[in-house]
């Protein structure tokens, strides 16, 4: 008796423990199918580029692939051309995110506030986000930036000075140029949400109590957009320091405008065919995501509310 | 915002007028290069191909010669059927995917719905170039180089961790209270979505679909690499204008203006919606 009670109970809980586990993977179905695609797509092409860093592999000439252990490693940091490339790459990305994001803040406080025709200001605004990069790279180096028929360099002329080669000549800056009018709409649009979901109630009462505009802007409003403007930096990062089509149809990787990712492009694909190398390089490009990621996570880990890790 | 006034206190009226004013110049200024390439695309190539100028006799020779057929060139046609095969079904299947995953992400949270958020999100810090050479490789094993499948394969990599990031949020604005009284009413979970959660998360699904299809249909890195010869989408077709010889800017700029157009008009519809779900996925 006593004992069939017990095992009464025993399957009592059993059947509860199966039933929550059902419970559990019920919840966890619907999650499965994206997840496991994105293991798939996202991973195993890293994981065998980590792999071919590993080893000797040329197309041309034909080589069997060798195991070399760190040797393609080991060079990295003595070609010239890589080093460049790094440079380039911080001065790319650095240089783009820093100036859309400043112009951004610009342009979002004119933007918080009434005046005629906002939504059109606006709708003009954030145009240059939706363009094609490919289409916006070539548009600037054949119509704007053209020494003959650019109307940046007709503009310049006309106020007597000389024609600039920006492409020839600034090619980094023509670039961030182009990067920077893709980038500003993005930028003012994420720090337009912070400064309007900014509580009015607390720049009222301070501004009765005779705080001066620019105080008002340096001890509320820019400590409030902190997170957006963390925010937007961080995505902004994630997709310049991948930057390939501006370049490719800017300058075709030219001396001076050659970033990490293109350079990869050059040694393999590009016509390189040395693998093994090219790939060693682009596991630098990965270590410094990782590292941003690793910032830009603890970043986004703070925004997020915690109740999710319930 | 609806509590905002027209201006703020303490500002002088002239004061308002300079910065509604400076605000319609930046404007003007950063949309020029696109009014530029709209204006260029009805030029002659002798009037693109001269000193800037604003006023020309218009013509629509150049949009029709960059849709004409050439034998053996990659037309119009093609590469616009191209795109939107692959973007159409990329994103079907992104959206097919991502509405569930979202939904075990915030309506009914499995354990550790953060840490899969963040996995998710972290695929997107991974640069596309150091996984290029493997996924040349395997899709020229399979045979895939050069077709449609590729590229719907991969934009569906790009963009399904962005559609659950941005789906997420908007799931979460559904209140829970909400489910719970359509449950208490009896309502099964079939009509809980399309009664009470569809209704609420409609404009944010489509804001999400847009946002997809923007990023699929402008890219190029992918599309260069594994399709040059075949299965070609519209940012090369773009590339094709441009020629050492002869002059192109007009050609080139009615080329330009079929490509963004589809996206720049999707773009301006969602504008708000679309950076909502992007920024406060994040941060609310």
């Amino acid at each position: 008796m006593e004992q069939a009670v017990k095992t009464e109970s025993t399957s009592i809980a059993g059947g509860h423990r199966a039933r929550m586990r059902r419970e559990r993977w019920t919840r966890r179905l619907p999650l499965l199918p994206a997840l496991l695609f994105t293991i798939a797509v996202t991973q195993i092409p890293f994981l065998m580029n980590l792999w071919y860093s590993l080893t000797e592999w040329k197309i041309t000439p034909p080589t069997p692939r060798t195991f070399t252990g760190l040797e393609n490693y080991a060079t990295l940091f003595t070609n010239t051309f890589f080093r460049s490339a790094v440079w380039i790459t911080t001065a790319m990305t650095v240089g783009a995110v820093v100036i859309s994001v400043a112009l951004g803040l610009g342009i979002a406080l004119l933007l918080d506030r009434e005046f005629f025709g906002r939504g059109i200001v606006r709708t003009l605004l954030i145009t240059p986000f939706l363009i094609m990069p490919v289409v916006a790279g070539l548009i600037w180096k054949n119509q704007i930036f053209h020494s003959l028929y650019g109307v940046l360099n007709w503009v310049i002329t006309s106020l007597g000075f000389e024609p600039i080669e920006f492409v020839g000549r600034l090619p980094l800056w023509s670039i961030i140029i182009v990067l920077v009018w893709q980038w500003t709409p993005f930028m003012m649009l994420i720090i337009l949400a912070g400064l309007q979901s900014q509580p009015t109630d607390i720049l009222e009462a301070a501004r009765v109590d005779g705080a001066s505009s620019w105080g008002l802007f340096r001890y509320i409003t820019l400590p409030g957009l902190r997170p957006y403007l963390e925010l937007g930096a961080l995505l902004g990062s994630i997709y310049l320091i991948q930057v390939f089509d501006h370049i490719d149809v800017i300058t075709g990787g030219g001396p001076g405008s050659t970033n990490v990712p293109y350079f990869v492009y050059q040694r393999s694909i590009g016509g390189g065919w040395d693998f093994g190398q090219a790939a060693a390089y682009s596991t630098v490009v990965v270590a410094a995501s990782i590292v941003i990621a690793t910032i830009g996570l603890r970043l986004l880990g703070g925004l997020l509310p915690k109740e999710e890790t319930a | 915002m609806t509590t905002r006034r027209v201006r703020k206190v303490g500002e002088r009226r002239s004061t308002s007028f300079i910065l509604g004013a400076a605000a319609w110049l930046v404007g003007l200024l950063f949309f020029f290069p696109v009014f530029w390439m709209l204006l260029s695309g009805f030029k002659t190539e002798l009037d693109a191909n001269s000193s800037p100028r604003l006023f020309f006799t218009p013509t629509l020779e150049q949009y029709r010669e960059v849709t004409a057929q050439t034998q053996g060139l990659l037309g119009f046609g093609e590469a616009i059927m191209n795109s939107i095969v692959i973007v159409g079904v990329s994103t079907l299947i992104v959206m097919l995917l991502a509405v569930p995953a979202a939904y075990a992400l915030s309506i009914r949270p499995i354990k550790k719905a953060r840490d899969v958020l963040f996995f998710f999100i972290s695929t997107k810090f991974l640069p596309i170039v150091a996984g290029i050479l493997p996924l040349w490789i395997i899709a020229r094993n399979l045979g895939i180089l050069n077709t449609r499948l590729v590229l719907i394969i991969l934009y569906m990599g790009i963009n399904l961790p962005l559609a659950v990031w941005m789906l997420r949020s908007f799931f979460k604005e559904v209140p829970p209270a909400l489910i719970e009284a359509a449950q208490l009413d009896g309502a099964n979970l079939r009509q809980q979505i399309t009664r009470v959660m569809l209704p609420i998360v409609a404009p944010g699904l489509a804001a999400t679909a847009l946002l997809v299809v923007i990023f699929a249909w402008n890219e190029f890195f992918l599309a260069v690499q594994l399709n040059p010869v075949d299965g070609s989408t519209i940012p090369i077709w773009i590339t094709t204008f441009v020629s050492t010889r002869g002059n192109f800017l007009a050609k080139l700029s009615a080329a330009s203006t079929l490509a963004v157009l589809p996206v720049v008009i999707a773009g301006w519809i969602a504008q708000k919606r679309m950076i909502r779900g992007l920024a406060m996925g994040a941060v609310k």
